[in-house]
């Protein structure tokens, strides 16, 4: 009896919170919004304001433990791991070679915009190095747009014929596109007497951004801080819209079913290559403007471990939804470029020890993905619909209770 | 065996199609057709090609022989988007609806291919019509409903593509005979509502009881064709199908 009754309280809750899932998640958008906004503003103008004139102790905490250039790669995280959420997230497509786009993006910044392909001289709108007048030097806003149709382009090309495949293939193929293109970028030297990528040595150094005028250079690190929050600030935006609008309903729908989506006249095949461009075009533009954050393009950084911490950011974060992917890649980047090794030193000078704590990163990231498998598999911040297939058995009961109510041909059970 | 049927036009002519998954023949030259505003019902054991016959009318698989035509128009080798936007929508074999989406959510995916939205608003109180107990649900995870009630969000869901033909596949499998009996009479009422309805069947009496002509295939062929009044009362039928 007791039992029934707090079953039947709980088919409610189910019910009340599926009401009031709308009103939950534009007021939960709104929250996050605000707050990812104050928290771009307050760096900025920490950073631009406060820190030159801070006391020395402050400068120091503040460069060691959230410097600009770990905050500006947050940014760029954040937009690529959104990106790869599109697929990954929205349409329920496993990619593990996304940081192919993020290469082709990469090296798409070193071409337009460096002193690279001296045979020509070209400008529009870019900012040659002093003493390097040759090589194309675009403005970094075409260059961001280029490279983000150029990794598009390049997601429709690869997707067209792998998206065909049941996913343990995608992940296989994509695995296998996510090692060809960099290790492309590594020979690509001398393709027929002609230096494409540069090699292993890279492409460098990328111009520094000059927009209105105005140059950022190397030291402008908060103002090119603003550019990769707008950027990412812009990603954010985009995947709210396309998740309410019709694509994100015939993404979800996708990842639901298959089958039954196509019934309801959803076109596979030209849905699932919108997810894959629009997640390219987000890899591409992060590659653009990865480069100018670094001032350069190198092969060796393109490795296969990125394609992986992107997705464990996505997964960690909570697949889907946009909050938890953001949260999931400030975290994991953080960790990344300045947690391990500052706390490393900290335990090194405290135990003495010798111990390289980024080596490890890996061995942290797995430890970190097991707890989460173990105890929050939605993420941190899980979409709805997620949650609910993840404790699918807790409401298994409910149903067949509601079976049991209805062959009995008792209706009165909602009147509680 | 008599062929005495409906006079009016035909609008699905399958016609002698061969259907093969690899080096497999799942359907062997299978002929049929449904006129509008009938009740078809094509009913067979476990593999006897049932679903297989779906399928391809639905685009998912296409045909190694033979064609299918909807109204006068070819549809085999067509894509399944084009052909539901034609106006062949489907209720699969085990439901299939979308179980983290709300009832409404599937609603609204069963209308994908629609923009008139004053036009689609109408169809869903159609449907919540003909389901009350969908409207009492609307809001709730359609995974977390029961049996009987997600057979039901499957066919309302089919019905907000405004189908012109709406395929039943195995509608009554693993419902309560209480809920089987409220599903059938549910089909008629669409009929009567002037949707042309292709039923597919295990539970071939109840089938035969609502339908107006059925076609009975035995592995991958066609076994059988009749006024499906007639057949029920068959005693040969009787003894294979019905477990009399």
């Amino acid at each position: 009896m007791a039992k029934g009754a707090k079953l039947r309280k709980e088919k409610q809750s189910v019910a009340v919170s599926g009401e009031s899932l709308a009103q939950q998640s534009s007021s939960q958008n709104r929250r996050w919004t605000r707050g990812f906004i104050i928290a771009v503003v307050l760096i900025y103008v920490i950073n631009k304001f406060y820190i030159p004139v801070a006391p020395m102790q402050v400068k120091v905490a503040f460069n060691t433990w959230l410097s600009l250039t770990s905050m500006g790669e947050i940014m760029v995280f954040i937009l690529m791991a959104l990106g790869l959420n599109i697929v990954v997230g929205y349409a329920g497509l496993l990619d593990l070679g996304y940081v192919a786009f993020w290469a082709l993006g990469g090296y798409v910044a070193g071409w337009l915009m460096s002193g690279f392909f001296d045979q020509v001289t070209f400008k529009f709108g870019g900012n040659p190095a002093k003493g390097l007048p040759h090589g194309i030097h675009l403005n970094v806003f075409l260059v961001l747009i280029a490279g983000g149709i150029f990794t598009a382009i390049w997601g429709v090309i690869i997707g067209a014929p792998t998206l065909r495949l049941k996913s343990d293939y995608l992940a296989l193929v994509t695995l296998g596109f996510g090692e060809i293109i960099p290790q492309f970028m590594v020979n690509g030297e001398n393709i027929g007497g002609f230096n494409m990528t540069n090699g292993s040595k890279g492409i460098n150094p990328v111009d520094n951004i000059k927009i209105f005028g105005f140059e950022f250079g190397p030291f402008a690190l908060a103002d090119k801080f603003l550019l990769y929050a707008a950027l990412a600030g812009m990603m954010i935006f985009l995947s709210l819209r396309l998740r309410d609008g019709r694509l994100g309903r015939a993404w979800l729908a996708i990842r639901e079913d298959e089958l039954a989506a196509s019934m309801m006249g959803v076109p596979l095949m030209r849905t699932k290559l919108a997810s894959y461009a629009v997640g390219a075009t987000a890899g591409g533009v992060g590659g653009v403007a990865f480069a100018t954050l670094i001032g350069g393009v190198y092969a060796e950084r393109f490795n296969f471990q990125i394609s992986i911490i992107i997705l464990s950011m996505v997964v960690l974060g909570g697949m889907g939804n946009v909050w938890g992917v953001m949260l999931g890649a400030t975290l994991l980047a953080w960790i990344n470029n300045t947690g391990l090794v500052q706390i490393g030193k900290i335990f090194n000078a405290a135990t003495g020890m010798n111990v390289d704590f980024p080596s490890f990163n890996f061995l942290i990231f797995g430890v970190l993905l097991v707890l989460m498998m173990l105890f929050r598999r939605e993420g941190f911040i899980p979409e709805a619909r997620v949650r609910l297939i993840m404790h699918e058995d807790e409401f298994a009961d409910v149903s067949n209770v509601t079976d049991q109510i209805k062959l009995e041909g008792h209706h009165h059970h909602e009147s509680h | 065996m008599s062929t005495e049927r409906k006079n009016s036009p035909v609008m699905l002519d399958v016609k002698d199609i061969t259907v093969a998954y690899g080096a497999i023949t799942a359907v062997k030259g299978l002929t049929l057709s449904v006129r509008e505003g009938e009740i078809v019902t094509l009913i067979g054991s476990n593999g006897a090609g049932k679903s297989t016959t779906l399928r391809t009318i639905s685009g998912l698989l296409h045909p190694k022989n033979g064609s299918i035509e909807f109204k006068g128009e070819v549809i085999s080798g067509k894509p399944g988007h084009e052909i539901v936007k034609l106006g062949i929508c489907q209720s699969p074999e085990g439901r299939r609806i979308f179980p983290r989406m709300t009832v409404d959510e599937n609603l609204d995916l069963g209308a994908f291919l629609r923009k008139d939205t004053a036009g689609i608003k109408e169809s869903r109180e159609q449907v919540l019509d003909l389901f009350p107990r969908l409207r009492e649900r609307i809001t709730q995870r359609a995974g977390t409903m029961s049996g009987g009630e997600q057979q039901m969000l499957a066919v309302a869901r089919a019905m907000m593509g405004q189908p012109k033909l709406l395929i039943l596949d195995e509608p009554s499998m693993g419902l309560a005979p209480v809920l089987v009996d409220l599903i059938f009479e549910t089909i008629q009422k669409i009929r009567e509502q002037g949707t042309t309805i292709l039923l597919v069947e295990q539970n071939a009496l109840a089938a035969l009881r609502i339908a107006d002509y059925a076609y009975v295939l035995e592995s991958g062929h066609l076994k059988l064709e009749g006024n499906a009044k007639q057949l029920s009362t068959d005693p040969a039928i009787a003894k294979a199908y019905l477990g009399g």
